[in-house]
């Protein structure tokens, strides 16, 4: 494989930020709106509970600040390995 | 002035708009026509794509989709929405780096192959056409609801009205009605929404309102609008609003809309239209934020208009008598004449009582109160949104914006699902297959006609709609999900995936998820001819057709993965292909090729 190394190094960078989103996007949604909402019970938020909010308000506003963060962190690690566009 | 001539100059005025962008945004070269000349800024973008992807049934629909079953439909609002974190990480950056015009093409040039093309583009074309039928016949509705045409003449004047701007400016010209399609459609949703959430709650952002205590003044003055809701339905014999059932089957279902949200190549070509990779990634987050105004919107309207409903029908709360018919409000007539909303005196008491018959300890309660069955017999869902001005007695320039915006909702999806139909004909078929050596004008031309016909089939269609119409959403989903998504995933992450693994994989998953839809709702969904009834006892691990997304799309990835490591790994220059693919540097210059 003709790679350069340094592109290696950035494309485990993505894969790595790309998890740790991902993650965090299946636990806001498949965990704590739904799977994970007995757990939660305890929490009440307007009149119900804490898992209500995620299943129709939480997960929508975590997925917003999750692209908005992979963004800005995707276009600064282009910059610090030397891939963003000119 | 009355009010359909009031909705008539509103929605005028919107298609003079609308007509005035189509002249001013003239596509003259393919790059125009495909991908608006890749110059449109990431936020107009975004504003675009949200209006590309808020159907008629978002607008409509959705609200009460939620309203009538409470929790356990936050299935479409998280669905619809997670979507596009798939999108924004997997899929669109890489597509824009690619720089070519259609899903197919990358498909085709990836897989280096003509075979992995030509499903692709069958795909592409049975998602977007089962798609396009819903807009068209969600547009005829639309028309004939609040402008008093038929519904067929409604569907003509859709038709006429996207064909100008869609032929004229393809792409360019259809980003830029949609922006202004995207302004009408929130508007016209926010609007009755604030004022509902503010008589009810006090509070003036609806999303907010949805976890606010009662105002005072409004039934249950105090206490919490969800206790309100909740108290009521259950004292009514309905489920309970906050609850659900069957959470396995919940995420299932959000994860089959998610995965097919992100596959849906009307979608990813919006992410083709921006200057530079960086641009895809935040034009992604813009989209979500213009969506999410209205997404974080409707679970209020749904619960709120269920709560004035309820409170409609008993004044004096369930304890006490129940509405009286000459005392039902004048909106409630007006909508009994579209058939949307009907009421029967059942026991002949001069009143009418709405509840759940068959809810648990309901007889007893009937027969003890002498009701005689629930009187409020037609409930359509659609209502909520439809008549929500008029509930929130707002003055009727709010209903003929709703007009407007409902029209906007159904025009604008299906002038993006019309491109892409369009140009996997024009530029995957006839450019890439048929005739290699067609010049730049002439692809044009193909690309005008292609969308004319485009429109004429999708015309004939939503006037004659095959008996699949009603399955659009699970097919078009599940197909999206199992046939699209997997293949450009692994197109970008995998650099040993080849040609025969991949045309393996999408082929198993279009049929795979075809047998089991076919296999519940009907061959080709010929009633009648199932081969078993679609009722959970016959599902396979009680997966119903509709939630059958994410298993076509393991299929898919398990086919693929097998056949290409039983195969010879691709060619070194589509793994140097795949390598610049992940790589931002360099996207300018991929541009227009």
């Amino acid at each position: 494989m003709a790679e350069k190394p340094d592109n290696n190094a950035y494309w485990a960078a993505n894969i790595r930020l790309v998890t740790i989103c991902l993650v965090i996007w299946a636990l806001a949604s498949y965990g704590f709106a739904i799977l994970l909402r007995p757990m939660l019970s305890g929490i009440a938020v307007g009149g119900t509970d804490l898992g209500f909010w995620f299943a129709q308000q939480g997960s929508i506003l975590v997925f917003l600040v999750l692209i908005f963060f992979y963004a800005w962190r995707m276009n600064k690690i282009d910059k610090e390995h030397g891939v963003d566009e000119e | 002035m009355d009010q359909t001539t009031l909705n008539i100059i509103v929605v005028g005025l919107s298609f003079a708009l609308y007509f005035g962008i189509a002249i001013w945004a003239r596509a003259g070269s393919t790059s125009e026509f495909y991908a608006a000349g890749r110059g449109v800024n990431p936020v107009v973008n975004g504003m675009a794509t949200a209006a590309d992807w808020m159907s008629a049934a978002s607008f409509i629909s959705m609200a009460g989709l939620i309203a009538f079953v409470g929790y356990q439909n936050s299935t479409f609002l998280m669905g619809w929405t997670g979507g596009y974190v798939l999108m924004a990480m997997l899929l669109a950056p890489y597509l824009r780096k690619f720089g070519k015009y259609t899903v197919p093409e990358f498909i085709g040039d990836r897989y280096y192959s003509n075979s992995a093309r030509v499903v692709a583009v069958i795909s592409l074309i049975i998602i977007s056409v089962t798609y396009v039928i819903g807009q068209m016949t969600g547009a005829g509705v639309a028309f004939s609801r609040f402008l008093e045409v038929s519904s067929t003449n409604g569907l003509l004047i859709a038709s006429a009205v996207v064909f100008v701007y869609a032929v004229l400016g393809g792409m360019k010209g259809i980003t830029y009605t949609q922006v202004a399609q995207y302004c009408v459609l929130i508007i016209a949703y926010t609007i009755p929404a604030v004022f509902i959430s503010l008589q009810l709650t006090g509070n003036p952002i609806p999303g907010l309102g949805l976890f606010s205590d009662m105002a005072a003044g409004a039934a249950g003055e105090g206490t919490p609008l969800l206790v309100t809701l909740d108290g009521l339905l259950t004292d009514l014999g309905f489920n309970a609003y906050t609850t659900g059932s069957s959470p396995f089957l919940m995420a299932l279902f959000t994860l089959s809309l998610m995965i097919g949200t992100a596959g849906l190549p009307h979608v990813i070509i919006r992410f083709f239209t921006v200057p530079k990779v960086a641009d895809a990634r935040w034009s992604a987050g813009w989209a979500l934020v213009f969506i999410a105004l209205l997404y974080l919107t409707a679970p209020a309207v749904g619960a709120m208009a269920r709560l004035n409903i309820m409170t409609t029908m008993w004044p004096n709360g369930v304890e006490g008598e129940a509405v009286a018919v000459e005392d039902l409000p004048d909106w409630f007539e007006t909508w009994s004449v579209t058939g949307l909303l009907g009421v029967e005196d059942k026991n002949g008491d001069g009143r009418i009582q709405y509840y759940n018959e068959s809810g648990a300890g309901m007889a007893e309660l009937a027969a003890e109160r002498g009701w005689a069955g629930n009187e409020l017999v037609t409930f359509n869902r659609d209502i909520l949104v439809l008549a929500n001005p008029e509930i929130a007695q707002l003055p009727g320039w709010v209903i003929a914006l709703i007009a407007a915006g409902g029209i906007a909702a159904a025009l604008s999806t299906a002038a993006g699902l019309l491109l892409a139909i369009s140009s996997a004909i024009s530029h995957d078929l006839i450019k890439s297959v048929i005739n290699p050596n067609i010049s730049e004008k002439g692809e044009l031309l193909a690309a005008r006609i292609s969308m004319a016909g485009a429109i004429a089939l999708a015309t004939y269609l939503g006037l004659n709609p095959p008996g699949f119409a009603a399955q659009t959403v699970a097919l078009a989903f599940g197909l999206a999900a199992a046939s699209l998504f997997p293949t450009l995933m692994m197109g970008i992450f995998s650099k040993r995936m080849n040609s025969a693994g991949a045309t393996a994989g999408m082929l198993a998953g279009l049929i795979l998820t075809c047998l089991y839809l076919f296999t519940y709702l009907g061959w080709f969904f010929i009633p009648g001819t199932n081969m078993l009834e679609n009722t959970a006892a016959n599902y396979l691990f009680g997966i119903p057709p509709t939630h059958f997304g994410p298993i076509g799309a393991l299929a898919n990835f398990a086919v693929a993965y097998l056949v290409s490591n039983a195969t010879a790994a691709p060619p070194q220059h589509i793994q140097d292909l795949v390598e610049s693919v992940r790589i931002p540097r360099g996207a300018g210059a991929a541009v227009n090729k």
